[in-house]
């Protein structure tokens, strides 16, 4: 079925896609698998569920994941643009829907229709914005450089409307990456950089609000006996009570008084349950997904490709790291998950999305192709 | 128009081509204007309006017509509408080449990106490595910062403890505990003014500035009265609620409180048994968020008996204010399972004020305290030489003279300057026969015995508190003829009667334990330590020793009981003080086949007229004893026997010791 010789499109697919790529990301989607059997048990009892409703439900979820992110990985470039545009509006949308009609959701409102619009707009966005970055570099007729800085807003206004502040937060550094990947002066690089750096120290030094903050996360008990860390205590009680090689598979005990233990602490009870080698070998595997999309990106000679798959990478990365630095208490709690591994539907198929897009734009193509469709774009 | 084009036609190209000569393509006319207008541009929606304006309307259609179909009459509005605007601003065209100068500034260059995302790819390997770090720093450092937490919770339930006969020890009773969500309490002051008026000993400065944080809950007040509830309720404060808890109360105050330990506010088990059901994994349970309620929890049994226990602890404070005693204590474990059936050691503190136990004069002197246990010991040092076969009890050693060792001599208490029979040395409790015995065996001989014995290494039991005992570092022939006779080695005073009831019981060494056990479940792992043939005759010796020797005073009529007394010198400032003693008896129960064991020790007792000034142990710890065997043995079911037993040692009879129960000539006086 798969030869080199007849040019089926199943074939041609085969031949062109980053096959490590793929493979690492279906061994993210088992290990979310596994893992979700040991953090999700206590969560399921703790709301009167059956023992293994979220297994369950994430091996539902995998099934059009799977589908999305086999489809999706099938667009030309020019198919990933213009489907990015079309899923970028009706998530600009449903936002909107949400938060006008949608019901709150521990504080916020972020779902509607069983859905987390936000998840699916993060994709097309990096998606637009690459676009607008290569168009803006390669083509003196299009300003790029001004619609990138106008999306930027268009699409976390909203989303601070929810309030999700860590969408904003990662969309706005993917954005930002991708600005200076564009090639953006040093000058502003290191003047923005360092006024947001000089800033800090200011706001720290003169501002009491900044400083207790800052004072809060690194030692809980300042700031006047607030101790108010639940959480990533328990988490990182979950590190050390696992030590290098966990406890066993069901043989954890803190996972049964951390909240959100089948998401956004799931690194935790991996930590717990299957140890600190496991988790180094689950940062391993982000790792290198992440490493490898960026350099695949950096040697790509189409411009949007190389735009739309360092960006979708960035996303995947800075998602994951920020998870994992949020258990390990690196950085303040934020609402994340760990791609592929947290249960979570929206996320999964946003995830599939995504991945979809960047194996798609990361696709070998013959130099003509890019030519005659530059040509296309140009002429046609 | 269509140079414009062409030179778009491979963006590709002139990517590579800009990478090298930025200004060069400045002079063809088309590009030169679309350079120009994009230097506007880039100023443009800072400084002019109009210019703003003509990006905006490019804008609002880029995006809605697509990417791909807009493209061909792209340049073409471009143009004019920069044509229309600049046209009539040429004189600023000087000021215009200034900007194109710093067009590098705000412009971007494509041909950068490449490096650039080998850059980011450095910065994620960067970021990746922390997090590798982090978690390694994790796993070598198992015990970093396990931060202090766990404070504002809801006590627990706890399992009861019940003693032997199921009379409640320890149980949980609900009480309702104030509690306030800062964030929810709209007039702090108001609030803290309020709620110390009805509950006047919380302290208002801490409440005010607990109740200044932002946290989401804290506790007013644990374990309010009904009658404070109704007030606190009837002050109306929103954000101030009460729920109910879980407190541990001991009904039987100080009986005990050794053993049943306690547990605090929270419901956490801080010693004693408490602590100890806590470790068997309760306190996972809970700390997991298991809610279990008294129901959940199966009742736990001690081995102790209530009734038992109280007359020993009344018995041993009448004992210690009649003697004038600084301390004492006293334990009766049953010698065939290893249970403690009472046990009390004063001073001692209620656990409802659980705060007195942490005064060091309140441990429990039989399990946290050692000592040298004096002439006791002899029991052990004769039943090794008895065991070992070196020799029986028909057995004669010369305690003519002080046994001289090195610059040392040891002396007899009360010298007989004759050769004594083994069962003479015991109740004449001769050191210098002992002493003679135990190096018979030897050096090496006598410690694996006391090591077989538990003698040498830290008794564990139920309770979390123990304590080593002391043992000389380099044990020499000296070390073992003192500690023949009890001195030179401390040890837990139960740790003693655990080697004792072992030598008694048919020489199975059975370990003390605080929770009710049948014998056979005692038996399924206990070594046999001595011949039952030794541990007959050390109940003969005993037997003997409570009808002729220093024991008499502890011969109830009635429970053929066996005894030994002990008397140590105390040590002060490095040297055997005369004047300050330790005393301890310990009694068997009927000696034919014993029950109980028993212990009574005095920390410096005094003489009294009545005891012709002396304080050695028969007088003090002895009577004492005899006191509460009195009382507990019907407690325990014993009842008095009216005739003796006729075959009371029948092993010893087959061996042809055929004087059983009679008694030769009558021993030294009571000491």
């Amino acid at each position: 079925m798969i030869s080199r010789a007849e040019r089926s499109p199943l074939a041609n697919w085969w031949w062109t896609v980053d096959r490590w790529l793929l493979a690492s990301v279906l061994m993210l989607m088992v290990l979310g698998l596994v893992l979700t059997m040991a953090g999700s048990p206590p969560v399921a009892e703790r709301l009167g569920l059956s023992t293994f409703h979220f297994v369950h439900r994430q091996v539902l979820y995998l099934i059009p994941t799977l589908a999305v992110l086999f489809l999706v990985s099938f667009l030309t470039p020019r198919q990933v643009r213009r489907s990015a545009l079309i899923i970028y509006v009706i998530s600009m949308a449903l936002i909107f829907a949400a938060l006008l009609f949608g019901h709150e959701v521990k504080g916020a409102r972020r779902w509607i229709f069983g859905i987390q619009p936000s998840e699916f707009l993060k994709p097309a966005f990096v998606i637009l914005i690459a676009w607008a970055f290569a168009e803006g570099g390669t083509r003196r007729d299009v300003p790029g450089n001004l619609i990138a800085l106008l999306l930027l807003p268009m699409t976390i206004i909203p989303l601070m409307l929810q309030p999700d502040f860590g969408q904003t937060l990662l969309v706005s550094l993917v954005w930002a990456a991708l600005f200076f990947m564009a090639g953006l002066h040093w000058f502003w690089v290191i003047g923005i950089g360092g006024a947001g750096i000089s800033g800090g120290l200011l706001a720290y030094k003169f501002v009491p609000h900044v400083r207790a903050r800052v004072l809060k996360f690194l030692d809980p008990g300042t700031g006047g006996g607030i101790v108010d860390t639940f959480q990533v205590d328990t988490a990182l009680d979950s590190f050390l009570s696992g030590g290098w090689f966990g406890k066993g598979p069901g043989e954890g005990t803190v996972k049964r008084i951390l909240p959100d233990a089948h998401t956004d602490f799931i690194f935790a009870v991996t930590g717990e349950e299957f140890g600190i080698a496991a988790c180094l070998f689950i940062v391993s595997i982000f790792a290198f997904i992440v490493l490898r999309g960026l350099l695949l990106s950096a040697n790509n000679e189409d411009p949007f490709c190389r735009f739309a798959a360092a960006g979708l990478t960035m996303l995947f990365g800075i998602q994951s790291a920020i998870n994992m630095a949020v258990n390990l208490h690196l950085m303040p709690a934020k609402g994340m998950t760990l791609p592929f591994i947290s249960y979570g539907g929206s996320s999964l198929i946003s995830l599939a999305l995504a991945i979809g897009f960047l194996i798609a734009v990361l696709r070998k193509r013959p130099r003509s192709t890019i030519f005659l469709e530059q040509d296309g774009k140009v002429l046609a | 128009m269509k140079q414009t084009t062409d030179s778009l036609q491979d963006p590709n190209e002139q990517d590579l081509w800009t990478a090298g000569h930025t200004e060069g393509y400045a002079d063809t006319d088309a590009l030169r204007t679309a350079q120009a207008s994009q230097a506007y541009a880039s100023q443009a929606y800072t400084s002019h309006p109009d210019a703003f304006r003509a990006d905006g309307m490019f804008m609002a259609q880029g995006p809605a017509a697509g990417p791909a179909t807009h493209m061909p009459e792209g340049p073409g509005p471009y143009e004019t509408s920069s044509d229309d605007i600049f046209s009539p601003r040429r004189r600023f065209l000087s000021l215009l080449a200034l900007k194109e100068r710093l067009k590098p500034f705000f412009g971007t260059k494509i041909a950068k990106s490449s490096g650039r995302a080998k850059l980011i790819a450095v910065g994620f390997l960067c970021l990746y490595g922390v997090i590798a770090v982090r978690l390694v720093y994790f796993a070598l450092h198992p015990e970093a910062p396990q931060e202090l937490r766990r404070g504002d919770q809801v006590a627990a339930a706890r399992p009861d403890l019940l003693d032997r006969n199921g009379e409640v020890l320890a149980t949980d009773v609900k009480v309702m505990s104030v509690f306030a969500e800062p964030r929810r309490i709209i007039d702090k002051d108001e609030a803290v003014e309020l709620l110390t008026a009805v509950l006047p000993d919380v302290d208002a400065a801490d409440l005010r500035k607990r109740l200044g944080t932002r946290r989401g809950f804290i506790w007013v007040k644990r374990a309010i009265t009904p009658k404070q509830r109704e007030e606190v309720h009837h002050l109306g404060l929103p954000g101030v609620g009460f729920l109910a808890e879980n407190k541990r109360v001991y009904p039987n105050g100080p009986l005990a409180a050794h053993v049943l330990g306690y547990a605090n506010l929270d419901g956490a088990g801080i010693s004693g048994l408490e602590k100890y059901i806590d470790g068997q994994g309760l306190a996972d349970l809970s700390g997991a968020g298991f809610k279990l309620t008294q129901q959940d929890l199966k009742p736990i049994v001690t081995s102790l008996d209530l009734k038992a226990t109280y007359a020993v602890r009344d018995e041993l404070a009448k004992g210690i204010a009649h003697y004038k005693a600084k301390a004492g204590a006293a334990c009766i474990i049953d010698v065939n399972t290893g249970e403690v059936v009472a046990m009390a050691s004063l001073p001692d503190y209620d656990p409802n004020t659980p705060a007195d136990a942490l005064d060091p004069n309140h441990i429990n002197r039989l399990s946290v305290g050692v000592y040298e246990m004096g002439s006791t010991f002899k029991a052990i040092s004769i039943a090794m030489a008895l065991d070992a076969g070196k020799v029986n009890l028909n057995s004669h050693v010369d305690a003519r003279d002080s046994l001289r060792y090195g610059r040392f001599t040891i002396h007899d208490f009360h010298a007989t300057h004759r050769i004594l029979s083994v069962p003479e040395v015991f109740t004449h409790s001769s050191n210098i026969g002992t002493a003679r015995m135990a190096l018979m065996v030897g050096v090496e001989g006598h410690k694996a015995f006391l090591r077989k014995m538990g003698q040498l290494n830290r008794l564990v039991t139920e309770l979390p508190e123990s304590a080593e005992p002391l043992v000389p570092k380099n044990w020499g022939e000296l070390n073992t003829i003192t500690i023949s006779f009890g001195q030179g080695l401390n040890v837990a005073p139960l740790q003693a009667m655990m080697a004792v009831g072992a030598l008694v019981n048919g020489g199975i060494m059975m370990k003390p334990t605080f929770l009710k056990r049948s014998v056979e479940e005692a038996q399924r792992n206990a070594p046999r330590v001595v011949k039952p043939e030794t541990s007959e005759a050390m109940r003969y010796l005993m037997r003997l020793n409570a009808e002729i020797g220093s024991a008499r005073l502890a011969d109830i009529k009635g429970y053929y009981i066996g005894g030994k007394t002990g008397t140590a010198d105390k040590i002060v400032h490095g040297h055997y003080a005369k004047d300050k003693v330790f005393t301890t008896f310990m009694a068997i129960m009927p000696s034919d086949k014993p029950k109980y064991l028993f212990l009574t020790l005095m920390d410096e007792p005094q003489g009294l007229p009545e005891t012709g000034g002396y304080r050695t142990a028969a007088w003090n710890a002895g009577s004492v004893t005899a006191r509460i065997i009195e009382r507990v043995g019907p407690l325990l079911g014993i009842p008095p026997r009216l005739d003796l037993p006729t075959q009371p040692f029948p092993l010893l009879a087959k061996l042809g010791y055929g004087y059983a129960n009679v008694p030769q000539t009558r021993g030294g006086p009571v000491h």
